[in-house]
């Protein structure tokens, strides 16, 4: 009886597992295939690389969201890496175990607060800042940035600390035995230890910055355009989607999915890398 | 993914209609148009009171989806927000059952108090830059708009004519966005539903002309889009109903007590 039990636990929890992966796979087929007879039959040339984004007229060019979805990415990234690993670092190695026991877990709340939540914040304080003291409209690149920046903190600083802490201790014994500071031995022995783990959570908090749609909408004021500077409003591809999912019938509507099949491609060369980081760390091991 | 989310609703609405009332219930949908979608639930369940053997579903999606659902047949009424049909939408019978005024908002803090549809297209295309060629203070415009395929951007763009809509305008995905947009920047310009108005924002005249409910009844008002009724080609009998219903004298006074500008 109890091998029984066991038996249909395996099956069981066999089935679950193979319903996300067919879960993932449903969703590629249905974008690829709502998406791809749209870029053979406009071009993918054109799609990817001309700044005509006019639906009504027929027009889909994506480039200036695809450069806007860069940008604001690599801005949120140049805002939330180094305030997460220092965070990380400050976390593991200059606070008492107790304390961190208390913060981390605090921080990791942040990835639970709603997008919409992040959004109205930038809505009613950020963009408000930003236009008084610096100028534009206030909805603008540069909100967005700030606002995806501190979004993905909690995925950088939790994984970040995992793979700090996973350095042997011997390590830094070794360094502070040799007469080297704290700092030393952070900066020369433990960071360089835990360095693909700390590149791997920026690859994943990345994948997040990219695919972030609600709190972007929001705050970055959705022209179409190629941004001249990060005080003037952008549309990223995300954005893109769902702000004319509703109205989009025919042509418009494949157009989207397209945009979703890029986004896709974006995200899974992303996902793949942020592994193969992680694998080369266990490898080395 | 909307498809998807209505369907196990469908099966449960289906369900609870086939087992909770044995005899078969008259079954309409209405689908379409956002800005009309809360005026027909309202119209919906007064008519149901007064109809115990009538059920309605009204379903949102926008007026493309109203238009491409009256159709297909996927529901008996589309709902559209449009100035001008689009061609597709010929063979099918339209009636005008309400009026929507368009009204043109800036900051409360903004001294401009009117505007004419040329300073208006210029503002929009970004050939105008500053309030002060208006008769504003020194500050640069924000212009807001929709995004493409709004009912309320395409009757916008229809009414004004001739606008490539600016670069630098910012996009905002409904009625509500704008509003917040523009109450929270002293140099914006949108526009929206007059039936949302509110003290946070300021409407403009335009050509000096008011934009009250009694001025777009007098035709006075320019911005003006009708609200329609799709049914293909002979609607039955319970459909016609429904519409005679709305036309009436009831249904327009729930239509004007609610905001928006009746038919008649």
């Amino acid at each position: 009886m109890p091998v029984n039990s066991e038996k249909i636990m395996q099956q069981l929890l066999l089935a679950v597992a193979f319903s996300a992966l067919s879960a993932l796979l449903l969703i590629a087929v249905f974008i690829i295939s709502q998406g791809l007879p749209f870029i053979f039959r406009y071009g993918l040339g054109e799609f990817l690389f001309s700044s005509q984004w006019n639906p009504q007229a027929g027009k889909f060019g994506i480039f200036p969201m695809v450069v806007s979805t860069l940008w604001v990415t690599l801005g949120a990234m140049a805002i939330g890496a180094p305030l997460g690993v220092a965070g990380a670092v400050f976390l593991t190695e200059f606070v008492p175990r107790t304390v961190m026991r208390i913060i981390k877990p605090a921080i990791e709340l942040l990835a639970g607060i709603p997008s919409v939540v992040y959004g109205f914040i930038g809505v009613m304080v950020l963009a408000p800042l930003i236009r008084d003291h610096l100028g534009g409209p206030g909805l603008s690149l540069l909100a967005g940035s700030i606002i995806l920046g501190i979004m993905i903190l909690p995925t950088i600083i939790s994984i970040s600390i995992d793979s700090i802490m996973a350095v042997p201790k011997s390590y830094r014994e070794g360094s502070l035995a040799l007469g080297a500071t704290v700092w030393q031995t952070v900066r020369m022995v433990t960071l360089p230890a835990a360095r693909s783990g700390i590149a791997a959570s920026i690859i994943l908090a990345m994948g997040r910055a990219i695919g972030e749609t609600m709190a972007v909408i929001m705050v970055t004021g959705n022209s179409v355009k190629i941004p001249g500077s990060a005080l003037e409003p952008v549309r990223t591809l995300t954005a893109n989607i769902a702000l004319e999912m509703g109205y989009a019938t025919g042509m418009h509507r494949q157009a989207l999915f397209a945009t979703g099949v890029v986004l896709f491609v974006v995200i899974m060369i992303l996902n793949f890398s942020a592994s193969y980081v992680m694998r080369q760390r266990k490898a080395r091991r | 993914m909307i498809k998807l989310l209505r369907s196990p609703l469908m099966v449960l609405v289906t369900a609870v209609l086939i087992l909770g009332c044995g005899k078969n219930k008259q079954s309409i949908t209405l689908a379409g148009s956002t800005a009309f979608q809360p005026f027909a639930e309202k119209l919906a369940e007064q008519y149901m009171a007064a109809n115990p053997g009538a059920s309605i579903t009204v379903q949102g999606g926008g007026s493309a989806v109203g238009i491409q659902s009256a159709l297909s047949g996927a529901a008996q009424i589309g709902m559209a927000d449009l100035v001008n049909l689009p061609p597709e939408a010929r063979e099918l019978n339209a009636t005008i059952v309400a009026r929507d005024g368009i009204a043109v908002v800036i900051n409360p803090a903004n001294k401009v108090k009117d505007l004419t549809l040329d300073q208006l297209r210029d503002i929009f295309n970004g050939k105008i830059k500053n309030w002060k060629a208006v008769g504003g203070a020194d500050k640069d415009i924000t212009v807001v708009s929709r995004e493409a395929g709004s009912g309320t951007r395409t009757s916008f763009e229809e009414i004004v004519t001739g606008i490539d809509l600016s670069g630098n305008a910012l996009i905002q995905d409904s009625n509500g966005t704008i509003r917040e947009t523009v109450a929270n920047d002293a140099g914006a310009i949108g526009y929206l539903s007059h039936g949302l108005l509110n003290e946070k924002i300021k409407a403009v005249l335009l050509d000096g002309q008011e934009c009250t409910t009694e001025k777009i009844m007098a035709q006075k008002y320019k911005l003006v889009r009708p609200i329609f009724l799709l049914t293909k080609a002979q609607p039955g009998a319970e459909v016609q109903s429904v519409i005679d219903y709305i036309l009436s004298a009831e249904g327009q006074q729930t239509i004007q007590q609610n905001g928006l500008i009746p038919a008649k």
